[in-house]
């Protein structure tokens, strides 16, 4: 079970005053639930994220994870204890090959073809062709994306985060990337958080969480949560109609 | 050979036993052992210390190896070795020198090798460096390799010196003619107070000649790289340079890539790059459980794998 607890995040702004950009959030995850996070862009879902994984230290609150309190662990130590985050923009490496980094996300010196092949079908992509790839410039912003996802799924850790997975994805990729998220979900082997604008990836979704301006401004199941996210899809802009939006 | 000796051969030619094909030891200054085949000949030089290699025309899927150990304190080995690859041959040529150094005083190598490599000829040339030794003595390496291409011949050059050099200066010529092709892949890592210098220098001499240069090197400590890749166009050819290096601690590299063209449809083209490591890499492998330092290691291999 994940448990954030009056999480604040706050930077000293170029003016020497603060910026908040968590603000007392709160959520509770029950295990192998998939949560899908949304909201405005610079809201402050991938600042809590990267909080959760520990890429960067809260202000305040706390945040637990199967009754441990991480908030203080390094990255490597909640690694270890189970928390994993897929990076939005995921970095690229000089001479460092796919399987290699597959390899070091499943914690062993070398991974098995079938091994390879799986983690890499998952996202779309085939192990032939990408395997023995290195992952540096010569990939597409989409194929490094999927391959950042894969080293989620071969990490195998029991709190999977994922930070736009959709983003820059092919829809047929994307619609395998679904079908792995639905899957990891039904058999229960880990807890997914996934921040998310995607209506298809919302749908797969126990609980949802709309964070805005730092805060948690909804919280609840699809089901209730989901007509009034679409509602406020509803083309019009709340200034000329008074601020009533 | 003792078992020292194969140790370091282990590292410089990953041979564990004495390999198939043609093969020449040199040990401590010496000829330890050689095999020669029906298609490579290997002869020791009468006016010089070296050996003449000569692989008959037409010669398909054979090695050499020609590894060099020196593993007695304070020697100074100077060698010239002469290749003569024959027309439409294609083989495999595994250098490389290891010294184990256990005085204080200077273990020196330098290795002098000129290649010719007759028409439509493959060569694939491994030349690994390497240097150990609990002494205070200095492991000195100074090789110099020239290759002549002649008409479609080409050579691959993996040229790598990880550890335990303390002070190179590598110098390599390579002339291109029509149709040839030249690919060196240098991969160098200092550290502490050593020195490398390398200068490499490629001339495409005839129409559809190709010249490449990929280097990357890791500079930790104290250590100090300069690279000085050069590459001329006398025809209608292509050559690209690419340097990459990563920095570490107070190490230096300076890396003065040069293009020459002398012909108006030469095509060269050059990149160079220095800097840390990527914050953002080693944020990533930490998030899969890795130390900083494992990190730090994990990106450094792939860089220079």
């Amino acid at each position: 079970m994940l448990e954030i607890r009056h999480l604040r995040y706050d930077v000293t702004a170029e003016n020497g005053g603060t910026m908040d950009i968590l603000r007392d959030v709160s959520l509770t995850v029950e295990p192998g639930k998939l949560v899908v996070i949304t909201g405005p862009n610079g809201g402050g879902k991938t600042t809590l994220a990267k909080t959760i994984m520990g890429l960067n230290q809260p202000t305040g609150g706390s945040i637990r994870w199967n009754g441990q309190d991480i908030t203080s662990l390094s990255i490597t130590d909640r690694a270890k204890a189970g928390v994993s985050y897929g990076f939005q923009q995921p970095p690229r490496f000089k001479g460092l090959k796919v399987e290699s980094l597959l390899a070091l996300a499943a914690g062993k010196e070398a991974l098995s073809p079938g091994e390879g092949c799986q983690y890499l079908t998952q996202v779309g992509l085939c192990a032939d062709d990408y395997i023995h790839r290195e992952v540096d410039s010569s990939l597409s912003g989409g194929e490094l994306k999927r391959i950042e996802i894969a080293t989620i799924l071969a990490r195998r850790a029991g709190l999977m985060i994922f930070d736009e997975p959709e983003a820059g994805i092919d829809l047929w990729s994307f619609a395998k990337l679904t079908e792995t998220f639905e899957r990891i979900h039904k058999t229960g082997e880990a807890t997914l958080l996934i921040i998310s604008h995607q209506e298809r990836i919302i749908q797969l979704a126990d609980q949802i969480a709309v964070i805005e301006a730092g805060k948690v401004t909804h919280w609840g199941s699809r089901e209730e949560i989901f007509p009034k996210i679409m509602a406020r899809t509803i083309p019009g802009c709340g200034y000329m109609k008074g601020g009533e939006a | 050979m003792e078992q020292m000796d194969w140790k370091i051969l282990k590292e410089i030619a990953e041979l564990e036993k004495t390999p198939q094909g043609a093969y020449n030891f040199r040990v401590n200054g010496a000829l330890d052992a050689r095999q020669v085949t029906a298609n490579i000949d290997i002869t020791s030089k009468t006016d010089k210390p070296g050996i003449d290699i000569t692989v008959k025309p037409g010669t398909k899927g054979e090695s050499v190896h020609i590894p060099v150990v020196l593993s007695q304190t304070g020697l100074t080995d100077v060698v010239y070795n002469d290749f003569y690859i024959g027309e439409n041959a294609d083989v495999d040529i595994v250098a490389g020198c290891g010294i184990h150094n256990t005085g204080c005083e200077t273990s020196q190598h330098d290795g002098i090798h000129v290649f010719h490599v007759g028409k439509n000829a493959r060569v694939r040339y491994v030349e690994r460096h390497y240097g150990e030794g609990p002494g205070t003595g200095e492991n000195i390496l100074n090789p110099r390799t020239e290759v002549y291409l002649e008409e479609g011949a080409s050579i691959t050059m993996e040229m790598t010196q990880i550890r335990g050099v303390d002070s190179t200066v590598r110098d390599t010529v390579v002339e291109v003619a029509a149709g040839g092709e030249c690919i060196i892949n240098e991969k160098l890592m200092t550290d502490g107070t050593q020195t490398a210098e390398s200068n490499v220098e490629i001339i495409l001499k005839g129409a559809g000649a190709t010249g490449r240069v990929i280097s990357r090197s890791v500079g930790r400590g104290e250590s100090v790289q300069v690279f000085r890749p050069c590459m001329t166009g006398q025809a209608d050819c292509f050559g690209h340079v690419q340097c990459d290096s990563i920095l570490m601690d107070q190490a230096k590299i300076k890396s003065i890539p040069a293009i020459d063209a002398q012909s108006v449809d030469a095509q060269l083209i050059h990149e160079a790059a220095i800097g840390r490591i990527a914050g953002d890499q080693i944020l990533k492998l930490l998030t899969l459980g890795l130390t900083e330092e494992e990190a730090e290691e994990k990106i450094l291999e792939g860089f220079l794998n």
